[in-house]
């Protein structure tokens, strides 16, 4: 039976939209918990700490998003490790939002001046102490907009969950051009739906960003 | 844990090697496309007429903010739906490079923003056309000062083509997709392909690099710097 | 017993050798103005001194401590050791009250009442007491100066470093930074600036210090220093300052 695309499968689409901000945000959390840590031993003073960070940046950022899930997925039962769809896509959205969030912090903290840092050793602080209450302070500043902007790509690469099998957004659209055979009604208002979650991030992280500025300049 | 054996997936080489060429020109493509759509995009945001300049800026947030699997599921499913017969080769190159023509279109725009008004109209003063202008004092400038970030950007096309395995476009994560289905070898198949994209990452990183040198003798000259 | 030893210290840069065997050693209560041309290797020489910098070869001895490896080594010796920069460094998110109360807060684990008292009181030293509350960008550079001097002193060290404070300063507003820095010799601090201001270093200094390529070309009391250079060097270098 073939339905025609109307506001009850719009409002179906709209509640799939709701998965895609919960893995959203699963994977900003988890992605920002790891990539804090990454970020962190992106900039320690031991070099092994330094070098796995480093090493896990450039080959996640190197594997397009769709292998990274697609990891996590078989990985995981082959570590004899069972999890739901929406864990499994979390964890692997986590991974590939660490090394990119873990990189963008990495700069953000390398851009507070060395100066601060020399001020706070010449006080005496401890290398830990040095950071939570001097560096880091600084750096979140720095940090906001730039994250907030890549929150975008992690909604947008929800998207790719969608391949090993959780049904946000992006699926519901798939199984309801199935029914409807409405491709073009179906995926644009998937698009838009998309939209609507990542224009105001983005909108909101370019006023940051020059907010940021105007602020340093003056 | 159970161990890894990769020799079946070896064994299927050959199904490999033609789907990661197959993403070697697919990108390549999509890139050269891409640029011509950025450049193009990006002068426009910056042209006389209004008209204009909203019709560029709508493209490029709206391709901005929407996920590259769903412009291609648009461009696959949905054209045909107007009537227009397209291979799924044809879909995927031409998401592609409209997914980076809006991304390089942003770069490109930062590229332009930066040029002072004073070269413009030293330019001027020396009485350049306004097209030579355009090509020499605004544009190739801008696009040296912007190619590594353009570069990466380049890079991210390439892993996006992974997705056009969802249209049955036979490239590297097809050619996985379809070892896995013989082998039943799945982590092995993920972990080489990964490997593989890798590997082109690099490869894309260091053909820019040189591309960059050439193209821009001044990035030469400076090279030591960096 | 001086309080400042410093015995053939060598630095090099790459294949740039900036410090050429430095010796010098400081008495308590002394000042010491070092000037010398720029890329003279004054300010590294003073790094040097609390561990910014780690000189190849040579011995430091600073209030008492060895410059040695080693984390827990240098930062004993740091708390003895005030150090004020040129950028005055001050942190930007922090209250002038909060970025003095930081280090005792931290390092010597000072109560908050107690620390707040003792920022109270640094404060009123370098006279900006009622700048407790502000925020170092609500403050003009010379107060932002004195803040630093301030921030030092709350660890109560037994030698301060400065190098170059006022030259990021306006001329009007050098002043204020220099007299805080002469009652605080006059207290007895120890102190080794790096300066430009001749005259200054003329007036203050117990004993001036002249940097030329990486070693310690002349010294000597201001008097003898300025009045009858021995070393064609010097001047010629304070026939152009001069
Ligand atoms: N971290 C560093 N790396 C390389 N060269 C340096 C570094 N710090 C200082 N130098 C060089 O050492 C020389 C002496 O510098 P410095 O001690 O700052 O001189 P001064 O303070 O007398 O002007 C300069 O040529 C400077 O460029
Ligand atoms: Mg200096």
């Amino acid at each position: 039976m073939i339905r025609s695309f109307g506001p009850a499968e719009f409002t179906f689409l709209v509640e799939a939209a709701r998965w895609t901000v919960l893995l959203s945000l699963l994977a900003f959390i988890g992605g920002g918990v790891i990539g804090m840590v990454v970020a962190l031993m992106r900039v320690s003073r031991n070099a092994m700490l330094r070098n796995i960070a480093a090493g896990w940046i450039s080959v996640v950022q190197g594997t397009p998003v769709l292998i990274v899930l697609f990891l996590v997925f078989y990985g995981l039962p082959f570590l004899g490790l069972r999890f739901p769809p929406l864990v499994a896509a979390a964890l692997g959205m986590t991974v590939y939002a660490s090394a990119f969030l873990g990189d963008i912090w990495r700069g953000c903290i390398e851009a507070v001046p060395r100066q601060q840092w020399e001020a706070a050793s010449s006080l005496a602080l401890k290398p830990a102490q040095r950071m939570i209450y001097v560096v880091l302070p600084q750096a979140v500043r720095l940090a906001v907009p730039p994250t907030v902007g890549f929150m975008v790509q992690i909604v947008k690469n929800t998207s790719v969950a969608s391949i090993i099998g959780f049904v946000e957004l992006t699926r519901a659209g798939t199984l309801m051009n199935n029914v409807t055979f409405q491709p073009f009604w179906v995926f644009g208002s998937v698009a838009l739906l998309y939209f609507a979650m990542c224009w105001p991030l983005s909108v909101m992280s370019q006023r940051l960003e020059r907010r940021l500025h105007a602020g340093r300049r003056s | 844990m159970p161990s890894l054996v990769f020799s079946d997936v070896w064994a299927q080489f050959d199904t490999l090697l033609s789907g990661l060429l197959q993403t070697v020109w697919i990108s390549a493509v999509a890139i050269v496309l891409g640029v011509v759509i950025g450049v193009l995009c990006a002068v426009a945001r910056s042209a006389r007429s209004r008209l204009l300049r909203v019709l560029a800026a709508g493209y490029v947030e709206g391709m901005r903010n929407t996920p590259f699997i769903v412009q291609l599921f648009l461009v696959f499913f949905g054209l045909p739906g107007l009537g227009i017969q397209i291979t799924a080769i044809q879909a995927g190159l031409i998401a592609l490079t409209l997914n980076l023509g809006a991304y390089s279109a942003e770069i490109i725009r930062a590229g332009i923003e930066a040029t002072h008004r004073s070269q413009i109209e030293a330019g001027a003063a020396l009485g350049l056309r306004r097209r030579d202008i355009l090509l020499h004092v605004v544009l190739l400038p801008a696009l040296e000062r912007v190619w590594p970030a353009l570069s990466s950007q380049f890079v991210l096309t390439m892993l996006a083509s992974s997705i056009l395995s969802q249209i049955s476009v036979e490239e590297l994560s097809s050619a996985g997709a379809l070892i896995d289905s013989r082998t039943y070898r799945s982590m092995e198949v993920y972990i080489i392909l990964a490997g593989f994209y890798l590997g082109l990452t690099m490869l894309f990183r260091l053909s820019f690099d040189l591309a960059g040198r050439f193209l821009f003798p001044r990035r030469r000259a400076v090279a030591v710097r960096r | 017993m001086p309080v400042v030893v410093a015995e053939d210290v060598r630095k090099s840069f790459g294949s740039l050798t900036v410090l050429d065997g430095v010796s010098l050693s400081v008495s308590e209560g002394e000042l010491i103005a070092v000037i010398g041309r720029s890329g003279s290797g004054k300010s590294t020489f003073l790094r040097c001194l609390n561990g910014l910098e780690t000189p190849d070869s040579g011995q430091i001895i600073v209030a008492g401590h060895a410059l040695a490896p080693g984390e827990e080594a240098l930062r004993a010796l740091r708390q003895d050791v005030g150090m004020v920069f040129q950028s005055y460094n001050l942190f930007p998110h922090l209250t002038v009250g909060k970025n003095i109360e930081l280090a005792p807060r931290l390092v010597k684990k000072i109560g908050k009442a107690e620390a707040a008292d003792i920022a109270r009181s640094v404060l009123a030293e370098v006279g900006l007491a009622e700048k407790y509350d502000a925020f170092p960008e609500q403050l003009s550079g010379g107060q932002q100066q004195r803040v630093a001097i301030a921030r030092s002193l709350a660890m109560r060290p037994k030698v301060m470093l400065f190098d170059e404070v006022t030259s990021a300063l306006d001329p009007e507003l050098t002043g204020e930074v220099l007299k805080v820095m002469e009652g605080l010799s006059r207290s007895g601090m120890t102190m080794l600036l790096v300066t430009h201001e001749m005259a200054f270093a003329r007036k203050a200094a117990s004993r001036v210090v002249y940097f030329h390529q990486g070693r310690i070309h002349e010294q000597g009391p201001p008097e003898e220093f300025f009045g009858a250079p021995k070393t064609p060097e010097l001047q010629q270098f304070l026939g152009a300052v001069l």
